[in-house]
């Protein structure tokens, strides 16, 4: 499986988490040619309570497409941060939201905390793009997808009149996370 | 170069669904295979096809087989409460011989069981779900691109031989996105029934002289005819207590039967020198394909046979697969059933290993690779 | 001139399998006369059935016809109706397959208010198998399977069919024959769901537990029970109990029709599309 990125999207329904998790899949395969599958949680728990998303990332066909060795994860909720953060290798990363997970689990990974939501209620001026806020954390702390691509995907996606919006959110996270990769 | 797109299993079987030329859904929510029928309602109004949420299950497999009959290539998508009750209408449609398609997202069970985790325990449902004797095309596609590819296939398989066909796959794959490529029209073939070329008068549905598929007319064509669901004679009228009855329900299954070499398909992975098998469909398909990577890099020669067409069950592969390996493993999200066929086929000549679950989760590669270091 | 009934008929097919004293060879002929005092096209028409003696009807009849599940009539034929909604699409069905097992396909046939002719024939019990109470056995009445007299309480179906929306609901019985051709062209020419409940005789699994010496009894209850709904209306009402009226019951023009509608917004999408909204 060498090769093989595993990102978790995780925190509470209704967070956006899903639309980041598609988002970040369509980058990395119709824009940057490579290999993604994309799942999440379904049912009651994708409508609140903590919910995830899932990216498997590689450079060759993905036939086992469950996160099992997570290379990050994001938590933007101290339910959800405690949930799913067993999967995570020792060599990866839990990037967590620094206002929202005041405890983080004991683990060898690396725990990165980010004000992502207040980033976005304060500088972005939006709270709902929180979760374009992590996506460009994400993209700069993974490096398995260029910003171009993720901009694309991001323009793609979201309602018409809210690109401007986006965008600058994308790349307030991106700015944020740039230093604090891996 | 067709159409990339990043899609869910369920959004893709319903691409390949349109693709085929499907203008007719017949459906009832249920999880894990709503989205089939959320696409479909989307697109169908979009190109003048009809689409209809039904008031039950029972309704809707009733619906397509109508819309099927007045000459649409009809669709229908469940899960497992929703495949039982569809059955007697599965085994209508076979016996009158009307070509449709539907769809099970199989989830966990019985009864309401895990409306949100994969299941592959219906599979024996799939083959005999219905009463009666019947024949029965199931195909088991295990990545989207496949998802797409075996629906189409699904319709041609169901036009060509006059019978319902049967897409079984899993809540993980019908969930998950995937990057796909939708061919442009006229790269994927796409069959319509055969409809008969005589006059009226002379039109026989059922007319075993023309063949084990006779060809078929759609209601409203001039062709006025009888359908029943009571064994029928030629003409399509009941018949009581007859030896055609035995050669009618023969000429049925011989449908299927003897044409294996048109309808079963299966993907064979590192089998040619492989000293153990894994025998596995859908997402346990996928899982055993890593874990016979990864048993190779450890020096085990391992091999995968993944059917896409799991009814008719690939017999004649199983067996001479079976006089070449040591052991021949078989994960499922079940507690054992599609094992059974393997063992029946396999004849004692092998060693049979079973590895089942059926918690809501997947088999992982390492499960499968802890039994193939055991078989080996 | 007598009609020709040989027309419609299927050559070779009969005799049918209704027992002696059966009263659907009299609705049986009504339909055939209906269908040609209209003109319609014998390829134009799908007459669709469950499972049931009424359910047997269309394998004797020249059009396109499709003998169904048992209770599963209308959802087949509204699959039928929306693939060629330019058709006529009739459904024959007994009380025991349209309100038992059928009764949810047929509260949402007429909730869809989907143009389609139902022709429900009452005779009050499972014949084919042999004499069980269905949901429109009165209170009392000796079945198979209520042998100490019925306990279960009944259906009214055009109540039925109102309360569920259906635009054009009727009563007639097999003795008012030629008035049951007069509800039969006016249900078929209704644009929308209509349900006609046609009042039927068992002598066989019904008369005989029920002290109708023979079927002209039975037909004779039908006489005195079934008055015209003009002539029912005028009754006081102490004298109603026991009467049943028969006619139009209800019928509402101008309602939405559900192949209409759907494809009245085929249209419109289309419109968009082509920029013309």
């Amino acid at each position: 499986m060498s090769g093989r990125y595993e990102i978790r999207f995780s925190g509470s329904g209704g967070q956006g988490l899903i639309l980041a998790g598609v988002i970040f899949a369509e980058a990395a395969t119709i824009y940057d040619k490579k290999n993604a599958v994309q799942s999440q949680s379904y049912g009651p728990e994708a409508r609140g309570g903590a919910s995830k998303s899932e990216v498997i990332i590689s450079e060759s066909v993905i036939d086992f497409p469950k996160a099992t060795e997570i290379d990050l994860m994001l938590a933007l909720t101290q339910e959800a941060c405690f949930k799913y953060y067993k999967d995570i290798k020792p060599t990866g990363t839990l990037l967590v939201d620094e206002d929202f997970v005041k405890e983080v689990p004991k683990g060898a990974f690396k725990v990165v905390r980010l004000p992502v939501i207040r980033t976005a209620s304060e500088e972005i001026g939006k709270a709902f793009v929180a979760n374009i806020v992590a996506l460009g954390a994400i993209t700069a702390i993974t490096k398995q997808v260029s910003i171009e691509s993720v901009e694309k995907a991001v323009l793609s996606r979201v309602p018409k009149g809210t690109e401007d919006l986006n965008k600058k959110a994308l790349m307030a996270g991106y700015d944020l996370a740039r230093g604090r990769e891996n | 170069m067709g159409k990339i797109k990043l899609l869910q299993g369920n959004e893709a079987c319903a691409e390949g669904a349109l693709y085929a030329g499907c203008t007719f859904f017949g459906g009832y929510p249920i999880t894990p295979s709503t989205e089939v029928a959320e696409y479909m309602a989307k697109r169908l109004p979009q190109i003048g096809g009809a689409f209809l949420q039904m008031e039950d299950e029972i309704a809707a497999m009733a619906a397509v087989i109508g819309g099927a009959l007045a000459g649409k290539k009809a669709l229908t998508a469940t899960s497992g409460p929703g495949f039982s009750l569809k059955q007697e209408n599965i085994g209508f449609a076979a016996l009158t011989e009307i070509p449709c398609v539907i769809v099970n997202v199989m989830r966990g069970g019985p009864s309401t069981g895990v409306p949100t985790g994969p299941g592959q325990s219906d599979i024996m449902q799939c083959r005999w779900g219905t009463h009666g004797d019947h024949p029965v095309i199931c195909l088991t596609p295990a990545y989207v691109q496949e998802i797409f590819s075996e629906t189409v296939r699904a319709f041609n398989l169901a036009e060509k031989y006059r019978t319902p066909v049967i897409i079984a796959f899993d809540e993980i794959v019908g969930h998950m996105r995937e990057r796909i490529e939708i061919p442009d029209p006229g790269v994927l073939p796409v069959q319509d029934r055969t409809k008969p070329t005589c006059p009226p008068s002379e039109y026989l549905p059922y007319d075993e002289s023309k063949g084990d598929v006779p060809p078929m007319a759609n209601f409203f064509e001039g062709y006025r005819y009888h359908v029943t669901g009571l064994n029928h004679g030629s003409d399509g009228f009941p018949v009581n207590a007859s030896p055609r009855i035995h050669t009618d329900e023969l000429r049925l299954l011989r449908k299927v039967e003897s044409n294996r070499a048109d309808i079963v398909r299966f993907e064979e992975y590192l089998l040619e020198d492989a000293e153990v098998a894994v025998f596995a469909y859908g997402i346990s398909g996928r899982s055993a394909k890593t874990a016979v990577e990864a048993a190779r890099k450890a020096g085990i020669k391992a091999g995968l046979f993944r059917p896409l067409t799991i009814w008719p069950f690939p017999e004649a592969q199983v067996a001479a697969l079976s006089a070449r390996v040591k052991g021949i493993v078989v994960p499922e999200l079940s507690l054992g059933q599609i094992i059974l066929e393997v063992d029946r086929c396999a004849k004692g000549r092998c060693r049979i290993e079973g590895i089942y679950r059926v918690d809501g989760d997947p088999i992982n590669p390492a499960q499968i690779l802890a039994k193939v270091k055991e078989a080996n | 001139m007598a009609f020709q009934y040989d027309r419609y008929i299927r050559g070779g097919k009969l005799p049918h399998i209704w027992c002696p004293g059966c009263t659907y060879g009299i609705v049986f002929k009504s339909l055939l006369r209906v269908v040609d005092t209209l003109a319609i096209s014998k390829d134009d028409i799908a007459l669709v059935s469950g499972i049931g003696c009424a359910s047997r009807l269309p394998g004797y009849v020249d059009f396109n016809t499709l003998h169904t599940t048992h209770g599963r009539a209308l959802g087949f034929a509204t699959g039928i109706k929306m693939a060629r909604p330019d058709k006529h699409v009739m459904v024959v069905s007994g009380d025991g397959d349209a309100t038992a097992i059928g009764g949810n396909h047929f509260i949402h046939a007429c909730r869809r208010n989907i143009d389609i002719t139902v022709l429900v024939f009452n005779n009050y019990i499972y014949g084919m198998t042999g004499g069980q109470y269905s949901p429109t056995t009165p209170s009392g009445h000796m079945a198979s399977t209520m042998p100490y007299g019925n306990v279960d309480p009944s259906f009214n179906i055009p109540e039925l069919a109102k309360g569920a929306g259906a635009s054009f609901v009727a009563r007639g019985t097999a003795y008012h024959a030629a008035g049951l051709d007069k509800l039969l062209i006016e249900a078929i020419r209704h644009k929308g769901l209509s349900v006609v409940e046609i009042i039927n005789a068992c002598p066989t699994t019904h008369g005989r537990r029920n002290k109708f010496k023979s079927p002209t009894d039975m037909l004779l209850w039908m006489k005195d029970t079934f008055m015209p709904v003009a002539a029912f209306e005028k009754l006081p009402p102490e004298k109603t109990a026991g009467k049943f009226p028969i006619g139009v019951l209800y019928r509402k023009e101008g309602l939405p029709e559900y192949c209409e509608t759907y494809y009245g917004l085929v249209e419109r999408l289309k419109r968009q599309r082509e920029g013309r909204v």
